[in-house]
């Protein structure tokens, strides 16, 4: 796999494309436990960043993930703002100037992404955040040598077993845990939203070898 | 939907044309932020700046408090959602006249997140940002620092602002908003959910003639979910929280605030605040000012909360220091 800036940004559309079309769905999880708007202001966001990084394909790959990651601070609000937005601008910092990236480099931007999230949230693995998406991911590509697309699809399912996780947990971050027990038996929504990144980011990598 | 809108996704930035335009005598929209609603008379020579803010569908809750010796700014976010941190950050360049400013915002993750990095973008710059996050809402946790902030956020505002208006210090000004705080407590009662403007549905569930004692501001659950009550029954239930709490005892003074949620008449309110004095009247407590009606909403949510703040003579003076902003005048 070599992904240049333009298939970066083909990427990052895509993830747009996938975070519209379960804009409701997010919405959905989100009235159960949150405040209802991480679907209408996640799709918002990756609206403006697909506008923003339209004509980019001449930059490196590090600044096209932090142009991503300052819009969606900028326009996505809430804590999910902050949040998706340090993570991309993390992994915009350790990819740098570089126009090729592979899929070691997606570990090392994961990584990021996930020192980024916990840092800024100040959230672990168990909380019922992104956090419990993320971290499996992460985990799952740290324990080969070498990423390549089996083991990115492995890290995609355990980010899908993550979200299942969430359900079983008492919300410890942000609004929903003010529900205490009350959290138990919903899925978390922005556990749900990394895994429709992830999944988007596999998907689109697929179409390129295909 | 019962609602009066156009464009969901433009509901923020309409209010704000008309808020803007119809309160043109106090306050403007900063130039470089259409997020950012900004006192005509900032940045004030020599104060600190006093910016308060959080998420839309509160009105009057931030914008409305913004004007002379109030708030210098308000920085407004999508509904129920924290500004952005490059508004908090436009905000402090709007109102800092050199003697740091303070952010004053109800105690909620994104909201700490996003003002968080805008007092890391203003420290770039070299201007100070201290930040008092407000937690009056008794049921929201055990934990004091973990609560959420609901109408409390008045009194805070109100005695921070006056306390940065009489000259004082930014580190002045945080003592008073942090005291303010610690004496500041309150729980409220919903009989329905609001309607979310971009959804057109519910933002949660609550069936007709039920209620949800100590629900949050944005639907956050609350003690117990049962029949509607009478509004005696009601105060009784939500005073045997907030009164123990603090406490509040015998011989305190305290200013008491009965608010609408938003779709409350204020008959129904009076009706409230009249078993509210009875009860502190009963405990000995004196009621020293009182203010009754809708000044920390959610939009079309019919509900009510009780706020009460222990009074000392300098907490009196910030409450009784003159003020003229769109949705507060004290004279």
């Amino acid at each position: 796999m070599a992904v240049n800036s333009a298939k970066l940004i083909e990427i990052i559309n895509l993830i747009a494309d996938d975070i519209n079309a379960n804009k409701e769905f997010l919405t959905e999880l989100d009235s159960a436990i949150g405040d209802a708007d991480h679907g209408i202001n996640m799709s918002k966001g990756f609206k403006a960043v697909t506008e923003k990084i339209s004509a980019m394909a001449d930059k490196d790959c590090g600044s096209i993930l932090k142009t991503t990651g300052m819009t969606l601070v900028s326009t996505v609000g809430g804590a999910s703002g902050p949040l998706y937005g340090t993570a991309f601008m993390r992994a915009g910092q350790v990819v740098g100037n570089k126009t090729e990236l592979n899929y070691d480099d997606l570990l090392v931007i994961l990584e990021a992404a996930l020192a980024g999230i916990k840092m800024r949230g100040k959230a672990e693995k168990g909380e019922k955040t992104i956090v419990d998406a993320l971290e499996p991911a992460v985990e799952v590509l740290r324990s080969s040598s070498s990423v390549d697309a089996k083991l990115f699809e492995k890290a995609v399912e355990a980010a899908k077993d993550g979200v299942e996780y969430t359900k079983g947990i008492i919300a410890k971050k942000g609004r929903a845990s003010y529900l205490g027990e009350r959290s138990i038996g919903h899925q978390d929504p922005g556990a749900t939203s990394t895994y429709i990144i992830l999944a988007a980011i596999h998907k689109a990598l697929n179409e390129k070898s295909s | 939907m019962r609602r009066l809108l156009n464009d969901p996704y433009d509901v923020v930035e309409e209010m704000l044309e008309g808020f803007c335009r119809a309160h043109s005598e106090h306050v403007h929209l900063y130039e470089d932020d259409g997020r950012v609603v900004v006192s005509n008379l900032a940045p004030v020579k020599n104060k600190v700046g006093v910016i308060i803010g959080g998420g839309s569908g509160h009105e009057p809750l931030f914008l409305g408090y913004v004007g002379e010796n109030f708030a210098d700014a308000a920085v407004i976010g999508n509904i129920n959602t924290s500004p952005s941190p490059e508004s908090c950050y436009n905000a402090v360049k709007a109102v800092d006249a050199g003697r740091g400013c303070i952010y004053l915002y109800g105690n909620y993750a994104g909201d700490v997140m996003n003002f968080d990095m805008g007092a890391e973008m203003a420290a770039e710059d070299g201007i100070r940002v201290e930040t008092v996050t407000i937690t009056d809402d008794v049921y929201s946790s055990e934990n004091i620092a973990d609560r959420r902030g609901v109408a409390g956020d008045f009194f805070v505002f109100k005695a921070a602002a006056a306390k940065a208006a009489m000259g004082a210090d930014l580190d002045e000004v945080v003592a008073a908003a942090k005291k303010a705080n610690d004496n500041t407590r309150s729980m409220g009662v919903a009989l329905s959910s609001a309607t979310h403007p971009a959804t057109g549905r519910a933002m949660f569930e609550l069936a007709e003639g039920d209620m949800e004692i100590g629900m949050g501001i944005h639907g956050e659950p609350g003690v117990r979910r049962g029949k509607l009550q009478n509004a005696d029954k009601v105060v009784d239930e939500i005073m045997s929280y907030i009164l123990p709490d603090l406490p509040f005892e015998a011989g305190d003074e305290v200013a008491v605030l009965v608010n609408s949620l938003g779709a409350t008449p204020l008959m129904d309110l009076h009706i409230c605040y009249r078993r509210v004095a009875q009860i502190l009247d009963e405990k000995k407590i004196k009621i020293y000012s009182s203010l009754v009606g809708p000044y920390a909403t959610t939009m079309d949510m019919f509900g009510m909360s009780i706020t009460l703040m222990k009074l000392d003579s300098e907490l009196k003076e910030l409450l009784d220091y003159p003020c003229n902003a769109p949705y507060y005048v004290k004279k």
